[in-house]
């Protein structure tokens, strides 16, 4: 796993690397070198991806930074870093614990339809419209990423099936509430009415699209930084994720760490879809948390970002102007906007490799160890 | 057999083929003591290559035939970081399974020239059993409307369980699956069985995503793979080593989505149907678990 307490090197470290190698190991092991190549990495991928598509990276990349800094764009951009930096924390949270949260769908999704009906069903007073909603948004992705968590630790089946499998059948009753039950009647179009006005998220700085969620997600986000580097708790999950059962044997609850990261990421998730629900269009529209694809592009950036909470912003920034630069590119050049999918893809992968091709020069036992059946 | 229940019958072995397809390669691959997640993308990717094989051919049996060497090529992806370099295949499988998403979707715009679902008239299907002149006998109203690729798939199941079980090299597969370390001591050449455990379970998705793209339906649509490759996932972990406890946990799934097609002709919402299917495989799952859980210890295999 990538995630975890790194520099513990063994003592009795392997004969000297040569010359280049040791050349581009001092490259990577320099500060703030993995956001860097990481970046160069994604640039490097998508002009490989958009000349093998016969596109030119001359027509495209100017047709991105348009769609995604250009005039009256930045503001969407900047919006857009809320549910990509929000899933990335779903995802990221226990993923540092060594478990993988991949239902980030379907607690977006119960998690905005949740703030949705109550903010429809109870009005409230002041600050209390809005914040009320949100807590139900976050308590819904919770629930229901919190049940995998026993299936986890007392079933042994891995999150990452749980969550998955939990996510269409979350969707699909998101998406029958909004048709039936709570939908707004005689328009023919799946969506709640309009939320009432107490209940709209405040714009900032008479922004169409950015509202106080922009900040709310970064100060989680700077929480988070802060509790996984300076906290017990947050020493704890690491040390778990880096190796479950030498945690335990060290007096780790581990299990009771399971149960409780896998439900913070989906509080996240759920919360992301009632900043969604809660922001313009101020309603919940069918499909509209979970096509645009926010689950993906955060996992993508969270594994780019090796999990390292320094460096997960820094991914996210990047993806998310791939993300709403390519829409922009779909608009003015015609070229399908799921290129940031296909490069996602291929970050991942290659991350992946390349993170294992450094370890192995650490890696003392000489067998393989390629993975293993949650038995 | 009446009608309707010959029909339903029918529509369970339908609905059962393509992830049955997924959970043979599943399962050599756990044999192999590899965790295959990249099962949904591979059977997107087989998909989508059939249907474009189809359409440039003219013949779903081309189709079937570049399914199944396009999505080998394509597990190569998996195997080559997860055997080779050693990559969490976890990590891995979570990025080719997005990569199958976007690239499928990217390539059927320059591809068909259409987005969401391409479907015309022109493009080639597999034939029925009936069509073909087979399938006939007291069965016919279950095997009639299959294609030829769910007998192959009940063919390879029977193959892949006497494979596993009797023959030398799969022993030496599970070997590698148990103990990797004391298969290597043995001399076995264990990268080169994760190698092919992958690259077969991806010959097997490609087979999988042509019997769905070609043959339950003639059509190929973004993301149509829809969880299958995560419930062949599952029924390999309800299965365990036994390729027929797997079969039958394939068979519940497909029982679950002709009973829910069913039950939306009879007024049951379309979101209850598509939920069906994964609650059921988990809660098979569960239950299969629990009951493990509460048997004494020692009381039974696995």
């Amino acid at each position: 796993m990538t995630a975890g307490i790194r520099g513990a090197r063994r003592a009795d470290a392997p004969e000297r690397p040569p010359a280049l190698r040791a050349a581009w190991e001092r490259i990577v092991a320099a500060p703030g070198a993995a956001p860097v190549l990481a970046i160069a990495g994604t640039l490097v991928l998508t002009t490989v991806v958009l000349l093998a598509a016969g596109v030119s990276p001359a027509e495209a990349y100017p047709a991105i930074v348009r769609g995604a800094v250009g005039e009256g764009n930045l503001e969407y951009t900047v919006a857009n870093l809320v549910p990509t930096l929000g899933m990335a924390l779903a995802f990221a949270i226990p993923f540092r614990a060594g478990e993988f949260n991949l239902g980030g769908d379907g607690q977006l999704a119960l998690g905005g339809i949740a703030a949705a009906w109550l903010a429809l069903a109870v009005p409230l007073p002041g600050g209390l419209a809005v914040a009320a909603p949100l807590a139900a948004a976050a308590l819904a992705g919770a629930l229901l990423a919190g049940v995998a968590a026993p299936l986890r630790t007392r079933l042994g089946i891995p999150a990452i099936v749980s969550t998955l499998l939990l996510s269409t059948p979350a969707v699909a009753f998101a998406s029958y509430l909004v048709r039936f039950p709570l939908g707004e009647q005689g328009t023919g179009i799946a969506q709640t009415p309009p939320l009432p006005e107490a209940a709209h998220l405040p714009a900032l700085g008479g922004s169409g699209h950015v509202t106080l969620a922009v900040p709310l997600v970064l100060a989680l986000t700077a929480a988070w930084a802060y509790a996984d580097a300076r906290t017990v708790l947050g020493y704890e999950v690491r040390a778990t994720g880096a190796n479950r059962e030498f945690a335990r044997y060290g007096g780790v609850a581990v299990d009771r760490l399971a149960t409780a990261t896998l439900a913070l990421g989906g509080a996240c998730a759920g919360l992301v879809g009632g900043l969604i629900v809660l922001g313009p269009p101020y309603r919940f529209v069918d499909g509209a948390l979970t096509a645009p694809g926010h689950t993906f592009t955060g996992i993508a950036a969270v594994l780019l970002a090796a999990g390292r909470p320094a460096a997960v912003p820094v991914t996210v920034a990047l993806l998310t102007v791939l993300h709403v630069g390519g829409e922009g590119m779909e608009r003015e050049i015609g070229v399908p906007s799921s290129l940031t999918q296909v490069v996602e893809g291929l970050v991942i992968v290659l991350v992946a490799a390349f993170a294992t091709l450094r370890g192995l020069r650490d890696r003392g036992n000489g067998t393989a160890t390629a993975g293993e059946v949650g038995a | 057999m009446s009608v309707l229940e010959a029909t339903f019958a029918a529509a369970v072995l339908t609905a059962t083929a393509p992830v049955a397809l997924a959970a043979l390669g599943g399962q050599v691959c756990a044999a192999a003591g590899v965790f295959n997640i990249a099962l949904e993308g591979q059977l997107l990717w087989g998909a989508f290559t059939a249907v474009l094989a189809s359409h440039l051919t003219g013949s779903a049996w081309w189709g079937v035939a570049c399914a199944v060497a396009a999505t080998t090529a394509y597990a190569a992806l998996l195997s080559v970081p997860a055997v080779t370099f050693r990559a969490d295949p976890i990590v891995v499988a979570v990025g080719v399974n997005l990569l199958a998403l976007g690239l499928t979707a990217f390539l059927m715009r320059p591809v068909f020239g259409v987005r969401g679902t391409y479907s015309s008239p022109d493009l080639a299907g597999l034939p029925t059993l009936a069509e073909l002149g087979l399938g006939g006998g007291p069965l016919a109203g279950i095997l009639g409307p299959q294609s030829p690729l769910v007998p192959v798939t009940a063919g390879l199941v029977a193959a892949a369980a006497w494979w596993l079980r009797r023959t030398r090299s799969g022993l030496r597969l599970r070997g590698i699956g148990e103990h990797p370390a004391a298969a290597e001591a043995l001399g076995l050449k264990v990268a080169a069985y994760r190698h092919g455990a992958v690259l077969g379970a991806g010959a097997l998705c490609g087979l999988a995503g042509a019997q769905l793209a070609l043959g339950n339906v003639t059509l190929f649509s973004e993301g149509m793979s829809a969880g299958r490759g995560w419930v062949a996932v599952v029924a390999v972990m309800l299965g365990g080593t036994r390729v027929a406890g797997v079969v039958a946990a394939c068979l519940l799934f497909g029982v679950a989505e002709a009973l829910g097609f069913r039950l939306q002709g009879e007024g049951l919402p379309q979101q209850a149907a598509d939920a069906a299917p994964y609650l059921i495989t988990l809660l098979a799952l569960v239950l299969v678990r629990v009951r493990d859980r509460l048997r004494p210890v020692g009381g039974g295999a696995s």
